[in-house]
């Protein structure tokens, strides 16, 4: 029902979309820069990763005043297919949304040297360079979870807090270490239970396993876990409610998912990632190679609005402030292993 | 004579691709009277019933009924203007009760909560009314074959119908079932019904009936009344100036002392609900030698013939000259292969054998000459090998199951009902080839609820009677008294 | 067989009329010009060399798991397992090519294809074994498959063979490779479009062949008509409907070669996503017939690249909704004509 729904929509809002007026036959110079973007597979109304990818280029066509246009690919062959359509096309940068396009993008940025790529969470293999002309949008998720680490620890009653991770993998391990370090950091008493869901993709949309360990830590004694292993975090959710303790959502805002017992949401802010990397095309500094975002660049942080506000207490936010600070000054070096 | 005809059909023509099924029939059905259309297979006698019960549409000509044109454009609309057709194969729910399948579609009372009171006493009713003897409490899984078609002729009364179209309605009864089901039929004559009744047996066309009309390739060529024809004529004009091939099975000569074609010792079959279908069935048929075996159906036929062919498990010994040719009781089902053409259906059982196959190819040429063999050998109409085996008549069906078996030139052949549903013409032929190929030496295990048919062919008549073997009596010695006796399971031999 | 490719043809070639009528009506429905959608339409899919590249291999999939459906429908079961099929034939593959490095193109290749249809009919193996000796039915089992060999690949490839950060494994070696059409002709340079195509083609000849000009082939279909009249002529139907589920399974395990061995060089999980289902609706639009198969995968590899190459223009869905309009279109049709001949 939802998805209709929100296909429904789309199909609304790409019919009126299309009645834009055209740009025909504008010069070169004056004419809007017109910028590519191609989703996952299945990837788009995902409410998370490839949707907030939108939004940041639904801000740049409205305060930068570019141009858009979108793929969604139907099938894995179909990455390169996409990607290549925009390239033979008159669209000077492109941006492929997951660490899936890699291969792809490669490929295609090596037959089209002049096109500028970004490709999203890019995976870069050891002693392997990022092509001159793609742009590898990689995210410091460890310093945003180790705010998190901060807030959890003095906001727990039982000094003891929880993570569930979802694939047990480096990316994951990044989000893990940052929130261990900003526990210690905080509260050296405090005890972080750690548990992963699986080895397999399969990790990251397993709900009843990620109840099922989220209940076995707070047996243990944890009131606050954070999780970060997809629609998993769903059951971790239930069990919050379930028990009445705090859990911490990832990537995006997870408040609606909960409402009440969301403490805060480690957020990945892809948009942000899109958007900068399509202003730095319009002022021509545009340069290859890895674009790391951290606090510093925004692109990484926490939920503080006036949903939960409450919930979290004034000390809790005013230390993790304060590492934010420190962080941003180069001052606090956070572990991603 | 005052116009009473309840129905009069006039001029209709109907054109398939293929061929023109109805090609100006004229049908004039008096009220109140019992009306035969007969013909061979293919004569277009379905069609012409199709078209007044509204499932299929003329393309020309006209329906009256008493006197008003009508067009149906669909069965519905013929149920509402009174026509009912028991069709040949039934078309209950078995697992619902007698009155439940009668109101079945038309119940009684509100859409949601109908009144199952009513509706037992509305079959018991008419059940009572027309003599039709079957327990609405009944489930129709439990009943006969005969109990089945009165449920369907019960159906057809309930929905009002004053004029019945009965398909072959004998096909499938027992010889005091099909006196039963005349009982009925003459009774509704009396109360005022119309009866249209299909068939191809002249002599239950001549016990039953006040007129007949005689259909052949698509075209009325005779209406008669009964009282003024005779069997001889009604088949000379079903079949034209075709002869009929007069087949007498010459007597076997068992001194010659032959080889055993086929022999059964102690055979059981099990059967459902830990019921044998079979029970110790002892037997030999010799080369050259047909036997017969009769019975009402469904006492152990069908699993007689399988365990012979090797396709049902047995207990006991079987043993067989060489592999079992096969013509089986439904040709539909277990026979043909409907939607492939004639040439696959020839081949079909054949396809190994090396005249016409090696491992990594079929021999095209080989097939299409042996179709063509098999055509002219068995006059299939139309003479088309490409034609898809569905698009035949029943009795053109047949010759091609027939003559794919006996190609075979087998030492074995079990015959199951070989001439069921089938014209004169073709029955004639395929009991020729039959006895042309006990003449090869083929041992025949021949299979019919036809006593007639048994009679002409058989050198000796078994009988089976719930899976047991009543007696087997040699031709010279058969009658119908005992055969009626054994069948109906009163004394064994 | 010229006769053959005319009639099928002629069908094909109305699908793809009545297809492309739903398509302008709606593209006309949202607002858009189907003059411009048409334009881009052939430029970009049919005279773009590469958009026909990407067509091509699209197809080369489609008439794999097209064949795999068609010959299991033909024969009176109905596989809908292809999808978990491919990924058991590619997986096996993968794994063979990994573990021989040092073997020459000639043989590793050969030895690939044999091993991917292996894989494909051994996935079929145990619902072939159901369906034969249970009668267990087709429909459940297969999909079953499905989904244990997506999970399964999945597991296998995390867990053992895949590169860091990525859901794939390591490339094979260089001699499995099959070569691009781009290697021959220029103007295809960038497509995925390989000698798999060669090789799918080649097995709707050979499918073709069987069914219609072998005695084996002739009873598998024997007893997709008629099960009773197939054993009543001695034909040993349970061991033909097993083979007919493994023969089925091989043809789909086969597909993985087009995006393994033709594009990527290597096994990537969820690779093969609705293959198998577009399969089903390939076999359906070609009722069932091997040539028919290759016209129509190349309807709906073109309604798929015609998909992305105008997504620009018009949202995705239109594409998804017309591939299932073609579906219906195809079944109603056939049905009258059925009813008619």
């Amino acid at each position: 029902m939802k998805r209709s729904l929100s296909v429904a929509l789309l199909l609304i809002f790409s019919m009126t979309a299309c009645r834009r007026p055209q740009p025909q036959a504008a010069q070169a110079a004056s004419a809007p820069l017109k910028v590519g973007l191609v989703f996952d597979v299945g990837g788009r109304g995902d409410k998370s990763f490839n949707d907030s990818a939108f939004r940041g280029l639904q801000r740049a066509a409205k305060e930068l005043g570019i141009k858009y246009d979108y793929i969604e690919p139907a099938e894995p062959a179909d990455r390169e297919n996409a990607l290549r359509q925009f390239a033979s096309g008159d669209y000077p940068l492109i941006i492929a949304v997951g660490f899936i396009f890699t291969d792809d993008v490669n490929r295609v940025a090596e037959a089209f040297p002049k096109k500028h790529f970004a490709c999203v969470d890019y995976a870069l293999e050891p002693g392997q360079a990022v092509p001159p002309n793609v742009v590898a949008l990689k995210f410091r998720e460890q310093e945003s979870s180790f705010l998190g680490g901060v807030i959890a620890a003095l906001t727990s009653k039982t000094k003891t807090i929880g993570f569930v991770g979802g694939m047990d993998v480096p990316l994951i391990h990044k989000f893990e270490a940052g929130y261990r370090a900003g526990a210690a950091w905080a509260d050296a008493k405090v005890k972080v239970l750690v548990s992963y869901a699986g080895v397999t993709p399969q990790a990251f949309k397993d709900p009843a396993k990620g109840e099922e360990i989220a209940l076995s830590q707070i047996a243990q004694g944890a009131d606050i876990i954070y999780h970060a292993s997809g629609s998993t975090g769903l059951g971790v959710f239930e069990a919050a409610r379930e028990k009445h303790i705090l859990a911490m959502g990832v990537d995006s805002d997870q408040y609606k998912d909960a409402p009440g017992f969301v403490l805060t949401s480690i957020t990945k802010n892809v948009d942000e990632a899109v958007f900068q990397v399509i202003q730095r095309q319009l002022e021509g500094k545009f340069k290859g190679g890895v674009i790391e975002l951290g606090l510093k660049e925004k692109g990484v942080g926490y939920v503080y609005d006036e949903h939960n506000k409450a919930l979290i207490p004034a000390r809790a936010r005013e230390q993790a402030e304060r590492a934010r600070a420190l962080i941003v000054a180069d001052k606090l070096q956070v572990p991603f292993k | 004579m005052p116009s009473t005809a309840a129905i009069a059909l006039r001029g209709i023509v109907k054109r398939y691709p293929r061929v023109i099924a109805n090609d100006g029939v004229d049908l004039v059905v008096d009220k109140g009277t019992i009306h035969a259309v007969i013909g061979e297979n293919g004569a277009g006698k379905s069609t012409l019933m199709k078209i007044l019960y509204g499932m299929v549409r003329p393309d020309e000509g006209s329906i009256e009924l008493a006197g008003r044109p009508v067009r149906f454009a669909s069965p519905r609309e013929a149920i509402a203007a009174g026509i009912g057709m028991v069709h040949q194969h039934f078309m209950l729910v078995r697992p619902l009760t007698v009155y439940e399948n009668v109101v079945l579609g038309q119940e009684p009372g509100r859409a949601l909560r109908w009144d199952r009171r009513q509706a037992r006493s509305e079959v018991s009713r008419l059940s009572k009314e027309y003599g039709i003897a079957v327990d609405p409490e009944a489930r129709v899984a439990e009943l006969s074959v005969g109990e089945e078609q009165r449920v369907e002729i019960l159906k057809v009364l309930y929905r009002g119908a004053r004029t019945l179209i009965l398909d072959e309605p004998t096909a499938v009864l027992t010889p005091g079932e099909c006196e039963e089901l005349f009982a009925t039929l003459r009774r509704l004559k009396q109360a005022g019904s119309t009866i249209l009744f299909i068939s191809h047996k002249l002599k239950e066309v001549m016990a039953l009936c006040d007129r007949v009309t005689v259909m052949r390739r698509g075209k009325t060529v005779g209406e008669k009344a009964c009282a003024e024809t005779s069997r001889e004529e009604l088949a000379r004009l079903m079949v034209g100036d075709m002869e009929i091939a007069e087949s007498k099975s010459s007597d076997f000569r068992y001194e010659a002392a032959p080889e055993t074609a086929l022999e059964l010792e102690s055979v059981c079959v099990a059967g459902p609900h830990g019921r044998r279908a079979l029970s110790e069935i002892s037997l030999s048929v010799a080369a050259g030698e047909i036997l017969g075996v009769a019975g009402v159906e469904g006492n152990g036929q069908r699993e007689l013939a399988q365990a012979v062919c090797g396709l049902l498990p047995y207990y006991g010994r079987i043993r067989r000259a060489g592999r079992a040719a096969y013509i089986p009781e439904d040709r539909h089902r277990c026979g043909l292969l409907l939607c492939a053409p004639a040439w696959e259906n020839m081949l079909l059982g054949r396809h190994r054998e090396r005249e016409f196959s090696s491992p990594l190819s079929l021999d095209q040429a080989a097939i299409r000459r042996y179709g063509r063999a098999l055509v002219s050998d068995f006059d299939l109409r139309p003479p088309d090998l490409e034609q898809r085996a569905a698009a035949f008549s029943g009795g053109n069906q047949q010759k091609i199951v027939v003559g794919r078996e006996l190609s075979k030139s087998p030492r074995v052949l079990v015959a199951a009902h070989p001439t069921r549903g089938v014209d004169i013409g073709a029955a004639a032929l395929i009991h020729d080839r039959i006895l042309r190929a006990k003449a090869a030496g083929c041992g025949v295990l021949l299979i019919s609820a036809d006593l007639d048919e048994l009679l002409a062919l058989c050198d000796r008549i078994a009988v089976l009677y719930s899976g047991r073997l009543m007696g087997v009596l040699p031709r010279g010695q058969a009658n119908l008294e005992t055969l009626g006796r054994w069948m109906a399971g009163l004394e064994q031999a | 067989m010229r006769a053959l490719i005319k009639s099928e043809g002629r069908w094909i070639t109305a699908a793809a009329a009545l297809s492309l009528a739903v398509l302008l009506l709606g593209v006309v429905g949202l607002g858009r010009n189907p003059a411009l959608v048409l334009r881009l339409m052939v430029s970009r899919v049919l005279l773009s060399p590469y958009g026909l590249g990407q067509t091509l291999y699209k197809t080369t999939t489609l008439i794999f798991t097209g064949l795999a459906c068609a010959l299991a429908f033909r024969c009176g079961l109905f596989n809908i397992g292809a999808e978990g099929q491919v990924y058991a034939g590619g997986f096996l593959m993968t794994a063979v090519g990994l573990a021989l490095p040092g073997l020459p193109a000639v043989l590793l290749i050969p030895l690939l294809l044999v091993v991917s249809a292996l894989g494909g009919g051994l996935w079929a193996l145990l619902p072939g074994y159901l369906k034969a000796k249970r009668g267990a039915h087709e429909v459940i089992t297969t999909m079953m498959m499905n989904f244990i060999a997506l999970a399964l690949t999945n597991y296998l490839v995390m867990a053992r063979f895949h590169v860091p950060e990525t859901i794939h494994t390591q490339e094979l070696p260089a001699a499995a490779s099959l070569p691009l059409a781009g290697a021959f002709a220029r103007t295809f340079q960038g497509s995925a479009v390989n000698a798999s195509l060669l090789v799918a083609l080649a097995l709707a000849a050979a499918v073709w062949y069987f069914l219609w000009r072998t005695p084996l082939g002739f009873e598998l279909r024997a007893v997709g008509a008629n099960p009773e009249a197939a054993r009543s002529s001695g034909v040993p139907v349970e061991s033909r409907l097993f083979l007919i589920l493994v023969a089925s399974g091989a043809l789909a395990g086969l597909a993985g070669v087009n995006f393994i061995l033709g594009y990527k060089h290597y096994f990537e999980q969820g690779f093969a996503a609705e293959e198998g289902f577009l399969g089903i609706a390939v076999a359906l639009v070609a009722k069932n017939h091997p040539v028919g198969v290759v016209f129509a995968a190349l309807l709906f590899a073109l309604l798929s690249q015609a998909g992305l190459a105008l997504n620009t223009v018009i949202p995705r869905e239109l594409f998804e909704i017309l591939q299932s309009a073609v579906i219906f279109i195809v079944v109603i049709c056939q049905n009258r004509l059925g009813e008619k001949a």
